[in-house]
């Protein structure tokens, strides 16, 4: 229950959401998050989206992942 | 899966898991605090990786695991009143009480069902206005704002057949009294999760108050030996300091909107961790303008405060004293289908992931 996993936004009516895991979809309260529409990525958690995902923040840790990479195959 | 597959790239994990091996300068102990990141070390085998200098032990952060007995035993008693349904997440169901599980009793008559989310609860209660409807209120920061934001729902459209059996918890105090009890560790992998909600300043007193590396780590492989790699450098370099791996969904402040429905909901209060006892500030109560909703006041429910005896180191597990093949019922008499202790039944529990994935090495 404690899990919380990146999920699709697919539609929003009112505050509420479907989100889709991997083409599984589920019902997420957007109470708790803002600017959220079809297509973003929010984690969810038990029912409720608990924060969106910050897409620039993540393509930077891949970013810097692969610079290891990179020094590594020198 | 988008922010899954990139972060799951082998060739990424075998640079991390080298750069690891070359940083390694003697031991280190790290505790991972979440139930989360526990099953994600061992389902991608981490500890294979790893050099033999680096230790992993599990924490207390197992929301079901730290739950206590005595509460399985209060949801048993509400759920055989007439009238009454007990709304539970399904991990808690098989969870033994000191009189059995949730599971056993359902098989016996009682109103017992499975939902997803505390809103879920609250719509079993608005389909059916002469059942009372119990939620059964457990988890840390990450669940309860969603169970502040479904009780002041509730308030709104004066709902009077919705309760809630409260046990939320809160992480950063049972961090602290893990450290206080003695445990040997070098650093912490700090939950990612309730770092969303509570924002990375929670934190800030483990490296201020007592020289501990602290990193906030997400739930890939790749996050998982990235922040390992962090808290190496903490440790070699003397800096202690709380570094946020998991920045695509971490921030300082933490998520502002969900702790405003959370304090409006809830205060602090002193709460009883299964295997750590009771906390100081460990918990959450309902405030009193939401009274009418706490199922601990609403209905007239009494059960024998008496702990079970068994042979069970739950308590140690839980607080990474001892790890589960030091437990006599390990794999003999405790095993996921007939589990003597709480950290047996959860998929985020230590000892069912090592039944899982380590049993057979």
């Amino acid at each position: 229950m404690c899990l919380s996993v990146p999920a699709r936004v697919v539609s929003v009516s009112g505050d509420m959401a479907e989100v889709s895991v991997g083409g599984a979809i589920f019902s997420a309260g957007l109470q708790m998050v803002e600017n959220v529409g079809v297509g973003d990525y929010v984690l969810l958690h038990a029912g409720f989206a608990i924060e969106k995902l910050n897409e620039e923040d993540a393509l930077e840790t891949l970013r810097l992942l692969k610079e290891i990479d990179d020094t590594m195959a020198e | 899966m988008k922010y899954v597959d990139e972060f799951r790239e082998r060739k990424l994990i075998m640079n991390l898991a080298d750069q690891i091996r070359r940083s390694v300068t003697g031991e280190y102990t790290f505790m991972e605090v979440c139930g989360g990141h526990t099953a994600a070390i061992h389902r991608f085998g981490i500890p294979s990786l790893l050099p033999p200098g680096i230790r992993l032990i599990s924490g207390p952060g197992c929301p079901v695991c730290v739950t206590a007995e005595t509460y399985i035993d209060e949801l048993i008693a509400l759920s055989f009143i007439s009238g009454v349904a007990v709304a539970t997440f399904g991990d808690l169901m098989r969870i033994p009480g000191t009189a059995g599980s949730l599971s056993e009793a359902r098989a016996e008559g009682a109103d017992i069902r499975v939902v997803l989310s505390a809103y879920e609860a609250l719509e079993i209660a608005r389909s059916d206005h002469d059942l009372r409807v119990v939620f059964a209120a457990i988890g840390f920061e990450t669940t309860a704002p969603g169970t502040a934001v479904t009780v002041l729902k509730a308030d709104a459209e004066g709902r009077e057949n919705f309760f809630i059996l409260n046990a939320h918890k809160v992480m950063p105090p049972a961090m602290e009294e893990i450290i206080k009890g003695g445990s040997q560790i070098d650093g912490f992998i700090c939950p990612g999760h309730v770092s969303v909600i509570t924002g990375s300043s929670a934190f800030e007193f483990i490296p201020r108050k007592y020289k501990l590396a602290s990193v906030i780590t997400g739930f890939e492989p790749t996050d998982i030996l990235s922040s390992i790699l962090m808290l190496i450098r903490q440790v070699n370099n003397h800096n202690p300091a709380v570094e946020i791996q998991y920045n695509r969904a971490v921030t300082r402040t933490g998520n502002i909107k969900a702790q405003a429905y959370m304090n409006e909901a809830f205060e602090p209060c002193d709460a009883g961790w299964r295997g750590l006892g009771v906390i100081a500030a460990g918990g959450l109560r309902m405030r009193d303008k939401y009274k009418s909703f706490d199922a601990g006041a609403s209905f007239n429910i009494e059960v024998a405060h008496n702990e079970t005896e068994t042979a069970c180191i739950c308590g140690d597990i839980l607080r990474g004293i001892r790890t589960p093949d030091e437990c006599i019922l390990f794999a003999s008499a405790c095993t996921p289908h007939h589990p003597s202790g709480a950290c047996m039944v959860s998929d985020e529990g230590a000892c069912n992931t090592w039944y899982k994935y380590h049993l057979h090495e």
